[in-house]
């Protein structure tokens, strides 16, 4: 669907992905060494003279660079989290530099498993190493190093992004004024693993995944990509939003006749998964549900989230959707009670929504007065001009 | 600043750790931050007011009172506000003694019921009173605890509530001589301190 210049007012407008080249070696948690790495990533509005404006947008499961505005004229789909980012909306780039990467491990531009490696002279496919969320916020670190940035006013991300924001606050806690965790955990429920495991048993179980090395092969398994979407999918929405949505309609076939029936929701789910699985890699896909499920900086504090907080410095906004049920408002509430108890400025939300996890990626009337408030707040209390 | 809020700041000690159950639009929070370097939280339920204490920078929590507190460990705070919010919790026993258990006081202010103009009302009119202050008609008013200062006094008594302070004063909310001789009868609203048994 193609957008007039009308529906483009307050866009971020056209925008050019850009590479940054780490050129040494980076050491990741896992003990594997990287020969270098790129990343891609796109940037809206300016960055001041202090370079005090900055805000850092990290991606979830199945995200990238791409945030906000077009990458032409004649580019019909604008980015992921185009409705919060631009000229006058919640995160205004009127006000605020944006910088939005793909994460190291990606599929779309950044060093991954499609990357070359370097010491066998073809893509690293399934021996591309385990990347965790602190390697991702360190890997960041050095992207702000390089656009000469100190300390961002904001981290900000939802789901997986959201635990990258609060990675950001422990590790790096004189880097950033705040961290914005939207429908985020500060760990993975056993549930939550679960779903990403039989995603991943899709992909593992496709006889074209040929353990990892499909594209060598000149294959991909797309199967088992649509099935882990198709499954993904459901998580990310709620029984009332999907009923509401889709109800029993259908789409061909009779049910008096009791065959060949096809449901509008089996329909969307197929368009979904397929769609997927010709856009993003499975050892992509894999890689990313570890760093989601292995993500639990408690953990190295005894298990107590209260210490594993208590040496940040920013302030947070956390804020969950009624109806999200894979990152529920109650993960979001152990975040804002160990907030308190840790003695941390933050604000919480819960919103009112009936589209499940999939809300943050969503406008949101409540949701957007919300975020925009907190970011007028930070732009008012750092002095950031307009 | 409401004159309210004025009373109540003036009781907070600078630097203390506050909880305003059903903080409105923050402006005690603000104050007591601005004024007291006072590091607090309000919970709130209102999206309109949250929106508001967010743009203003207090430390605002989504929580509905009515659902428990348990989220807050034994003395997490040195002092746990309410302002003209016990009337309309649906267990106010249970809630007093919670903000007790969180933190070591607890300021609590409500409207009288017994103020002679509620008292005048019901005995010529012989209907529930409608005021200024308590502009609810019985059936769709949130204050379903309503109390005089007098029934208060009596519960703090039988659950051992310490009453460190009281203040009362008058619609305008300033304090006469005739309020203090008669609170339960010319009070419009008291401003509670209270402590934990035998503190």
């Amino acid at each position: 669907m193609s957008q007039t210049a009308e529906d483009r007012k307050g866009s971020a407008g056209i925008v050019q992905p850009r590479t940054f080249q780490h050129p040494a070696d980076f050491l990741l948690k896992c003990g594997a060494t990287l020969p270098g790495f790129e990343l891609v990533y796109e940037t809206y509005g300016a960055l001041n003279e202090t370079a005090s404006n900055a805000v850092l947008i990290c991606h979830a499961l199945s995200g990238n660079h791409h945030a906000a505005g077009y990458h032409s004229a004649d580019d019909g789909k604008p980015g992921w989290w185009d409705a919060c980012i631009g000229p006058g909306k919640p995160i205004d780039t009127d006000r605020f530099f944006v910088v939005s990467l793909n994460n190291l491990g990606g599929c779309h531009g950044s060093t991954g498993p499609l990357t070359d490696n370097p010491a066998t002279g073809t893509a690293w496919g399934p021996d591309f190493p385990t990347v965790t969320v602190s390697d991702w916020v360190r890997s960041q670190a050095l992207l702000a190093d390089h656009l000469g940035i100190e300390r961002f006013a904001a981290v900000v991300g939802g789901s997986l992004g959201g635990m990258q924001a609060m990675q950001w606050a422990i590790d790096e806690p004189d880097r950033l004024g705040a961290a914005v965790l939207i429908a985020s955990a500060a760990r993975l429920s056993a549930q939550n693993i679960a779903f990403n495991e039989i995603a991943r048993q899709a992909i593992l179980s496709d006889p074209e995944f040929h353990d990892g090395h499909y594209r060598a092969r000149g294959r991909n398994p797309d199967m088992g990509l649509m099935l882990a979407r198709m499954v993904g999918h459901v998580t990310y929405l709620s029984d009332d939003g999907m009923g509401r949505k889709f109800g029993r309609e259908i789409k061909s076939g009779d049910i008096a006749q009791g065959r060949n029936v096809e449901f509008q929701v089996e329909s969307y789910l197929h368009y979904q998964g397929r769609s997927f699985s010709g856009r993003f890699d499975a050892n992509t896909y894999l890689l990313m549900t570890y760093a989601l499920d292995y993500f639990d900086p408690a953990s190295e504090y005894g298990n107590d989230l209260v210490a594993a907080l208590s040496g940040t410095t920013c302030d947070f906004c956390v804020i969950s959707f009624s109806t999200d049920w894979r990152f529920s408002p109650a993960r979001s509430r152990e975040i804002t009670d160990a907030l308190m108890t840790a003695r941390k400025n933050v604000v919480s939300c819960e919103i009112e929504s009936e589209h499940g996890h999939d809300s943050f990626l969503l406008p949101i009337g409540r949701y957007f007065d919300v975020l925009g408030g907190y970011f007028h707040r930070l732009a008012e209390g750092a002095g950031i001009a307009r | 600043m409401r004159a309210d809020l004025a009373i109540i700041a003036d009781l907070v000690n600078p630097g203390a750790r506050v909880l305003d159950l059903g903080c409105g639009e923050g402006e005690l929070l603000a104050r007591l931050r601005d004024d007291k370097a006072v590091n607090g939280y309000g919970l709130e339920i209102d999206p309109g007011n949250i929106t508001t204490c967010i743009r203003n920078g207090v430390n605002v929590i989504e929580q509905n009172l009515d659902a428990g507190l348990d989220n807050f460990a034994d003395d997490s705070f040195d002092m746990v506000v309410m302002t003209e919010t016990l009337q309309s919790v649906k267990a106010p026993v249970q809630m007093l003694k919670e903000m007790l258990r969180i933190g070591r006081e607890c300021i609590v202010t409500f409207p009288n019921f017994g103020h002679w103009r509620c008292r005048a009302y019901l005995a010529t009119r012989g209907r529930m009173p409608v005021s200024e202050h308590l502009p609810h008609s019985w059936y769709d008013t949130p204050n379903i605890h309503l109390c005089t200062f007098l029934d208060f006094e009596r519960l703090c008594q039988a659950e051992g509530f310490n009453i460190i302070e009281r203040f009362v004063v008058d619609a305008a909310h300033a304090n006469r001589p005739l309020i203090n001789r008669f609170p339960n009868f010319f009070g419009t609203f008291a401003f509670y301190r209270l402590g934990r048994p035998g503190s």
